[in-house]
C-alpha cells in the first residue's frame, strides 16, 4: 500500500471534515466529480451536503468563505488552479487578510492552491503565489513538500484560526508517494518550523515545494564529489523560520535559496537579505538564490525544463558556491 | 474577414435545385467541416502523445462559432474561447497556425511559449485568450474604444465568446456593464452548452435563462438555437449587423450541449444522457449535412469533396508544424519586456 500527496490531501480534507462539523469544501466542480484533480474524490457523497459545487466565480468563492467564517464555520476552498487565485486576490487580501487586525474577529479558512509548474501547462495553469500572499500580512502560507506534510500540515490549517493559503505542488499530486498516511494527526514539527531533510556541512540549500526533491537529488550527486549538502525545507513560507535557517548557516557557512517562483523578490530573497542581515558572520560566502526566468511560465517542454531550476542547476550553483 | 492567412474555403458547387440555401450558408458549413476535422486530427495526436498539455474540442458549437468568424470582416476585432476553432477558421486564422501552437513550435504565432487554445494574432484582430474565464469581454471592448477615440469606430464590430459557466465571473460583469455603458458595437456569444466542467447550469446561475441578463447590462438580447445552422447565421449575423449600425451592443445565448468532455483528458461521465437525446444535444454538423442533402443544396459526391479538400488540409497543416525543428534553447530570448534594456538579469536557473 502507498498514498500519492494527492490522495494525502484527499485524506485530510475526508478527516477534516469527519472531525468538524464546521468545515465545508467549497470550489469548482469539487462535489461529486470530485475536483479537476480528484483531491474531493468521494468526499460530496461521504459528507452530504459539505463540499459544494460554486460557479466560476473566484472573488465571490472567497467572498463566501468570510462570511461563512464570520458564522462560525471552518470553509476549506479549492482554487482549481493557484493561477486563478488572482481573481480572488482582491478577497484574500483585503476581507480575508485584515479581517482580524481590523475586527478582533478571527477568520479561519484554507484556501487550496494546486501550485506549481509542469510540463506543458502554460502561462496559466503554472504560477507558484506564495510569495504575493506572504506579502500579504494576516496570512499564513504553507507549501508542504512532503506526503507526511501534506496530511498533516493540511489538518493544521484547518485547525488554525486565520486564513491559511495552502500551496499544493501539482507535480507531487502524482509523483510523491509515501508508504502510508501518518497516524499522527499532529505534525512532527509545528507550525512555521523549518525541517532539516538532510544534514550536511558544505553548504546549505534552503528551498520549498517540489524544489526540496531536487535539492535532495542535487545534494546525492554532489555526495559523489566529496561535498556535503545541508538541505532545508521551509514548509511554511510565512511565517519563515529563520532560526532554523540560520543554525544550518551556522554549520555550513554557505548559502544556496532555490524558489521555482520568478526572480524578483520573493521568498528566495527574503531568506537572503534576513540572513544577511542577521547571519552576516556566519557566512563564508556571498549567499545565492537560484529562481525561475524572468517571463512567464512556457508552455513547451524544454523551454518549461529551461526556465525552471532543477537538479542540475542547484548542482551548478552549489559548485560555485563552494568555489568561493 | 482576414483572408490573408485563411485556407481558402473549399470550392464553389453547383447551387442545388429547389432552393438556393440561405446566404453564407454553404461557407460555413465548410468552415465546420474543416474545424470538426481539424480537431479530430488534434484528439488523435493528443492520444498519440504528440500534444503538450491539454487539448479542448469546440465538438457541436461549430455552427455558432462559424456563423461568428463569417459575419466578422477584416478590420473587425474577435476574442474567440475555448471552443471557437470553426469561428476562428472563418475569421481567418490559418490551421498551421492551430497546429504548429498545439505541438509547439517555435515558427507558430505563439513561438511554443504558449499553447493550445491561447493562440491568436493581434495584429490581424484575433485576439489571444488568457485562461481565466471573462477577461477577454473588456479586452475587445477596449480595442473598440479606442477605435471611437481614433475616429476609426463607424463599421467596425467586436465579438467575444464564453460559455455558461464563464458568464459567473465578475470579469465577465465588470466587462459587460463597461461595454454597454460606452454603446460599443461588441457582440458577445454565450455557448450555454450546459456544462462548465462538470458543473451542470443549475449550480451556475438561478435566472430562468441566461438571456435575462442582457437587459440588466443593457445589450440587447438573442436567443438562438445553436444545433441549427440556419438559425445561427440568420441570429447572429443579425446582431452583428445590428452591431454594426451603431444598434449598441448585442448579447446571444445559444442552445446547445458540449459533445465532447471539458478536455480530451475527461469522459465527461458526469453528463445527464438524457441532455444527448433532447433538443439541444443534436450534432450541428451531422443536422447541416442532413439539410444539405434533403434540400438538394449540394450532392453526397460534393460532401465527399469538401471532405477531402479539409483533410488534406489539416494534413499539410500538420506537416508542416511537425517537420519544425522544436525550440533552439541556445537562441530563446529569456525577456518579457519588448524594451530590450529594462529587462533586469538575473542568475539563470
Ligand atoms: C477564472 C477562471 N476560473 C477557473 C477556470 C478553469 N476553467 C477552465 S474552463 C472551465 C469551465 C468553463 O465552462 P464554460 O464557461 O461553460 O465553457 P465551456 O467549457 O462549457 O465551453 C473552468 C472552470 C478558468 N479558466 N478561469
Ligand atoms: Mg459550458
Amino acid at each position: 500500500m502507498s498514498i500519492t500527496y494527492l490522495e494525502a490531501i484527499r485524506e485530510a480534507q475526508a478527516k477534516a471534515l469527519a472531525l468538524d462539523e464546521r468545515v465545508f469544501i467549497y470550489g469548482q466542480d469539487v462535489g461529486a466529480f470530485g475536483g479537476a484533480f480528484k483531491a474531493t474524490k468521494g468526499l460530496a457523497k461521504e459528507f452530504p451536503g459539505r463540499v459544494l459545487d460554486s460557479p466560476i466565480s473566484e472573488d465571490a468563492a472567497i467572498g463566501l468563505a468570510v462570511g461563512a467564517s464570520y458564522e462560525g464555520m471552518r470553509p476549506i476552498i479549492e482554487m482549481q488552479f493557484a493561477d486563478f487565485s488572482s481573481v480572488a486576490f482582491s478577497q484574500i487580501v483585503n476581507q480575508a487578510a485584515t479581517q482580524f487586525w481590523r475586527t478582533q474577529v478571527p477568520c479561519p479558512l484554507v484556501v487550496r492552491l494546486p501550485s506549481g509548474s509542469t510540463a506543458g501547462s502554460g502561462p496559466f495553469h503554472s504560477q507558484s503565489m506564495e510569495a504575493i500572499y506572504a506579502h500579504y500580512p494576516g496570512l499564513i502560507v504553507m507549501n508542504p513538500a512532503t506526503v507526511e506534510d501534506a496530511y498533516q500540515m493540511f489538518l493544521e490549517a484547518v485547525s488554525i484560526d486565520d486564513p491559511v493559503i495552502f500551496c499544493e505542488h501539482k507535480f507531487l499530486y502524482y509523483h510523491l508517494k509515501a508508504d502510508a498516511l501518518p497516524t499522527e494527526i499532529r505534525p512532527s514539527l509545528p507550525v512555521g518550523k523549518a525541517r532539516v531533510t538532510r544534514a550536511g556541512r558544505d553548504a546549505t540549500v534552503v528551498t520549498y515545494g517540489a524544489l526540496v526533491h531536487e535539492a535532495l537529488s542535487a545534494a546525492d550527486k554532489l555526495a559523489a564529489e566529496g561535498a556535503e549538502i545541508e538541505v532545508v525545507d521551509l514548509r511554511t513560507v510565512k511565517p519563515l523560520d529563520l532560526d532554523t535557517i540560520l543554525g544550518s548557516v551556522a554549520r555550513t557557512g554557505r548559502l544556496l535559496c532555490a524558489g521555482e517562483a520568478a526572480p524578483w523578490g520573493g521568498t528566495t530573497a527574503e531568506v537572503i537579505s534576513r540572513v544577511a542581515q542577521e547571519g552576516f558572520t556566519l557566512l563564508d560566502a556571498p549567499p545565492m538564490r537560484l529562481n525561475a526566468r524572468d517571463t512567464p511560465v512556457p508552455y513547451h517542454p524544454a523551454l518549461w525544463q529551461a526556465h525552471r531550476p532543477g537538479a542540475q542547476s542547484i548542482v551548478r550553483a552549489v559548485r560555485d558556491l563552494l568555489k568561493f | 474577414m482576414v483572408d490573408a492567412v485563411a485556407a481558402a474555403p473549399p470550392s464553389e458547387v453547383q447551387a442545388g435545385t429547389p432552393a438556393q440555401p440561405p446566404p453564407n450558408y454553404l461557407e460555413t458549413f465548410r468552415w465546420m467541416l474543416l474545424a470538426r476535422t481539424l480537431e479530430e486530427r488534434i484528439a488523435s495526436l493528443y492520444r498519440a502523445g504528440k500534444i503538450f498539455g491539454g487539448v479542448f474540442l469546440g465538438t457541436g458549437q461549430e455552427a455558432l462559432s462559424a456563423s461568428l468568424g463569417v459575419s466578422l470582416r477584416e478590420g473587425d476585432y474577435f476574442g474567440p474561447l475555448i471552443r471557437d476553432m470553426a469561428g476562428r477558421l472563418a475569421f481567418g486564422e490559418a490551421p498551421v497556425d492551430v497546429t504548429r501552437t498545439y505541438l509547439g513550435s517555435p515558427l507558430g504565432p505563439m513561438q511554443a511559449r504558449d499553447g493550445n487554445i491561447h493562440r491568436g494574432r493581434p495584429k490581424q484582430g484575433i485576439f489571444p485568450m488568457i485562461s481565466h474565464l471573462g477577461t477577454m469581454v473588456s479586452v475587445v471592448a477596449g480595442a473598440l474604444l479606442a477605435r471611437r477615440l481614433r475616429g476609426t469606430l463607424p463599421g467596425a464590430v467586436g465579438a467575444t465568446c464564453i460559455g455558461d459557466g464563464g458568464t459567473s465571473t465578475g470579469a465577465f460583469h465588470e466587462g459587460m456593464n463597461l461595454a454597454a455603458v460606452e454603446r460599443l458595437p461588441l457582440v458577445v456569444v454565450v455557448a450555454n452548452n450546459q456544462y462548465a466542467y462538470s458543473t451542470p447550469t443549475s449550480r451556475q446561475f438561478a435566472c430562468a435563462d441566461l438571456l435575462d441578463r442582457a437587459a440588466g447590462y443593457g445589450f440587447a438580447g438573442h436567443d438562438v438555437d445553436g444545433t441549427d445552422l440556419v438559425a445561427c447565421l440568420q441570429t447572429v449575423g443579425a446582431a452583428v449587423a445590428e452591431a454594426r449600425a451603431g444598434k449598441g451592443p448585442q448579447m446571444i445565448v445559444a442552445r446547445l450541449l458540449r459533445l465532447t468532455g471539458h478536455g480530451e483528458h475527461d469522459d465527461a461521465s458526469y453528463m445527464d444522457p438524457a441532455l444527448r437525446a433532447s433538443a439541444v444535444g443534436g450534432d450541428c454538423l451531422k443536422l447541416a449535412r442532413q439539410q444539405i442533402l434533403t434540400r438538394g443544396w449540394a450532392q453526397e459526391a460534393d460532401l465527399d469533396a469538401w471532405r477531402v479538400k479539409c483533410l488534406s488540409q489539416v494534413d499539410a497543416a500538420v506537416a508542416t508544424a511537425q517537420s519544425d525543428a522544436p525550440p533552439d534553447l541556445a537562441r530563446v530570448h529569456w525577456t518579457a519586456l519588448s524594451t530590450t534594456d529594462l529587462n533586469s538579469v538575473f542568475p539563470q536557473p
